[in-house]
């Protein structure tokens, strides 16, 4: 695959119906076949760049090929051309390795004001550089695999595919990056939750175990200890499908974590919802939990389930660690940007008056089975995944999650989740 | 006239030294997760690539070097050009230092492959995937101007910090428990003090970016002690007790 058949698409002349058909059934092969084998791939994209160079040759206007209008499109989630519909992103690049033009998942994922500068400004793996500049420098085509860590870690497949024949200015190296993070990564999320499962369910068997042959053995006809160890043995079982379930919740997010889910949720029925589904908990504490949510609250951009489980995990820890007869407090406000991502967003703080959380324990709770006290958790029958799955949860939704603690005092958890984006307007 | 066209020029050249920092920082990153990668897979081959793969950086710090000075000779840049020609000298060399740094850890990886697995790899790892934003988003806020992202990359640290106090009990619980795992241990102690190394150069980074964008040092006091959140905190808890 190093050289690409077939590059008659270049000289742009393929009508846009083809392109828009293309399209069509790049999008029907993504869906149907979840992969598409790269070489039908590349033929579509073929077709797709051709109409996309039917376009951009006719508005040639320097800076308009999704240019100028990429830093205000970007933020709508409707695709505006049919290069814009691809799912993966596509490059355009011209002779002295500037972008030219770049598609809405491509601006989405690197950079929305891309275009117009050094490819590097936005995408400086040098896999992909290296790439770019061997095309450049005569390759017809080169193939590579890259993997960008942060903030979710996601594998590509890198397509940097040359354009002979092309007017002076016009593109030279057509860039894609296939996602192959869900091929990749499945296999290592199954084999982490079998691991993971397989050694968090070795202790409560072996215990169950021991009743068992506790109960055919000297226990047999000891009634009160028959009703002990039943009960016993009752609540282990139940912990083992609780962490059977958690492991489970924590897999399907992990799956999908790449995948940032965009729904408009209103937080204000969310917040309450979860405070009431808490609050029988929380009487049984002599603990009250308090919601203030501002009505013009907008709305953010998330998936409702997801969401709802990130605050009852957050507030059932509240409930669970705070002091007796102490109150929750549950805080939304709208906030002008978030921390490092910049964009607008909403805040929600979960405050519990309790012991607080030494700062050397605080970086490490969001890791799973992590527990500052083994024994406590266990005895309130926590399985030590509810701050791992809000973690991921929250990268799911490319929002953060901040933790303030003061020993003795209690802790705030923070939330920060993007503002949802109207569409039709701006 | 003559004036635009110099002043343009001059624009170039500063965006031609932008880029080459942009390709420094995407080789750091992709050496730091890469010798993480093999320091979590026990990979000992792709370890020896990653130290191979230092002399890439280096040769560009070069080039940097030679632009810069060659801006600073011809032009006389003054003010905030002076500023971005100063900047980008002080960020290629610090990239330079987060590359050895990478180069190390891909060093005691080699080593620590030979080794049984340890269980407080993945505390490093984490503590990497830390410094990986870290470094990311200081890459971004520079080549973006934008000194609020730089800060951010600055309240980081702390978390790198705590990460590391862990990290460290964690291995001397190790340590005591089997005499054996000693010496892994102590690879891993250096591994997670290069991490934390590497932290502390995105984090003087950022404060180049700060300075770069606003003109003056970042104000320290402020930073150090955000508990913005817990003031709140604080005002309610008359109320309660
Ligand atoms: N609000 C809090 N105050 C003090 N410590 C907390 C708080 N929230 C979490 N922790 C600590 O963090 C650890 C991890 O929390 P996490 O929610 O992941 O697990 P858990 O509560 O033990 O179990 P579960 O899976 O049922 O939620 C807890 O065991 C506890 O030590
Ligand atoms: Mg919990």
């Amino acid at each position: 695959m190093e050289t690409v058949p077939g590059r008659t698409w270049a000289a742009g002349t393929v009508p846009h119906a083809v392109a828009t058909a293309g399209a069509a059934v790049a999008m029907a092969g993504l869906v149907s076949g979840g992969l598409m084998d790269p070489l039908a791939s590349l033929a579509l994209l073929a077709l797709l760049v051709a109409g996309y160079l039917w376009d951009w040759s006719a508005r040639r206007v320097a800076g308009t090929a999704g240019g100028a209008r990429s830093a205000e499109e970007s933020s709508a989630s409707v695709p505006l051309t049919v290069f814009d519909a691809l799912p993966d992103p596509v490059i355009l690049i011209g002779k002295g390795r500037e972008v030219q033009a770049a598609n809405l998942s491509a601006r989405e994922l690197f950079d929305p004001k891309m275009v117009g500068a050094d490819l590097a400004m936005s995408l400086r793996h040098p896999e992909v550089l290296s790439c770019v500049d061997a095309v450049l420098n005569g390759q017809p085509a080169k193939r590579s695999q890259i993997a960008l860590p942060v903030p979710v870690r996601r594998s590509f497949e890198v397509h940097a595919v040359g354009l002979a024949d092309a007017k002076t200015a016009a593109p030279r190296v057509v860039l894609v990056l296939h996602d192959m993070t869900l091929a990749t990564h499945a296999q290592q999320m199954r084999a982490d939750f079998i691991a993971n499962a397989s050694h968090e369910l070795r202790s409560p068997l072996a215990a169950l175990v021991g009743f068992i042959e506790t109960l055919k053995g000297p226990a047999r006809d000891d009634a009160a200890a028959r009703d002990h160890f039943l009960d016993i043995m009752q609540s282990e079982a139940e912990r083992m499908s609780r962490l059977i379930g958690d492991l489970l919740s924590l897999t399907r997010v992990e799956v999908n974590e790449h995948v940032q889910p965009r729904e408009p949720v209103d937080l204000g029925t969310l917040l309450c919802t979860v405070a009431e589904v808490l609050s029988g908990q929380a009487r049984a504490r002599n603990m009250e939990i308090r919601v203030s949510v501002p009505e013009t609250l907008p709305a953010v951009a998330g998936d409702a389930d997801q969401l709802s489980q990130v605050f009852q995990n957050l507030v059932d820890n509240a409930v669970k660690y705070g002091r007796e007869g102490s109150a929750v407090e549950i805080e939304a406000i709208e906030i002008e940007r978030i921390p490092e991502s910049g964009v607008r967003g909403v805040a929600v703080a979960v405050r519990d008056r309790g012991e607080g959380i030494p700062a050397e324990h605080i970086p490490r709770l969001t890791e799973r089975f992590y527990r500052i006290d083994k024994a406590r958790s266990r005895s309130v029958g926590g399985t030590g995944l509810g701050l791992a799955i809000v973690k991921h949860i929250v990268n799911r939704h490319r929002g953060r999650l901040k933790v303030d603690s003061v020993v003795g005092r209690g802790s705030v958890f923070t939330v920060y989740l993007r503002t949802a984006q109207r569409s039709g307007s701006k | 006239m003559a004036q635009d066209h110099i002043v343009k020029s001059f624009d170039e050249e500063l965006e031609k030294l932008n880029n080459v920092i942009a390709q420094m920082g995407g080789l750091a990153e992709a050496q730091l997760a890469e010798s993480i990668e093999a320091l979590v897979r026990r990979d000992g081959d792709m370890a020896a690539l990653v130290a191979a793969g230092d002399k890439q950086i280096d040769a560009l710090e070069r080039k940097v070097e030679s632009l810069a000075v060659r801006l600073l000779v011809l032009r006389q840049p003054v003010a905030a050009d002076l500023r971005s020609v100063l900047a980008a000298l002080k960020i290629s060399g610090l990239l330079e230092r987060i590359g050895d740094y990478a180069k190390n850890v891909a060093k005691r990886t080699i080593a620590l492959s030979q080794m049984p697995p340890m269980e407080p790899t993945h505390t490093v790892a984490r503590m990497a995937g830390v410094v990986q934003e870290m470094i990311k988003n200081v890459l971004d806020a520079y080549i973006a101007r934008d000194a609020e992202k730089a800060d951010d990359v600055r309240r980081r640290d702390v978390e790198v910090d705590a990460l590391n106090t862990s990290l460290f009990r964690e291995l001397l619980t190790y340590m005591m428990e089997d005499s054996k795992k000693i010496t892994a241990c102590t690879h891993l102690l250096f591994v997670a003090k290069n991490i934390e190394r590497m932290g502390d150069h995105a984090t003087n980074i950022a404060e180049s970016v700060h300075y770069l964008v606003r003109g003056e040092n970042p104000e320290d006091e402020r930073l150090k002690n955000d508990t913005s959140s817990l003031t709140v905190m604080d005002d309610n808890i008359p109320e309660q007790e």
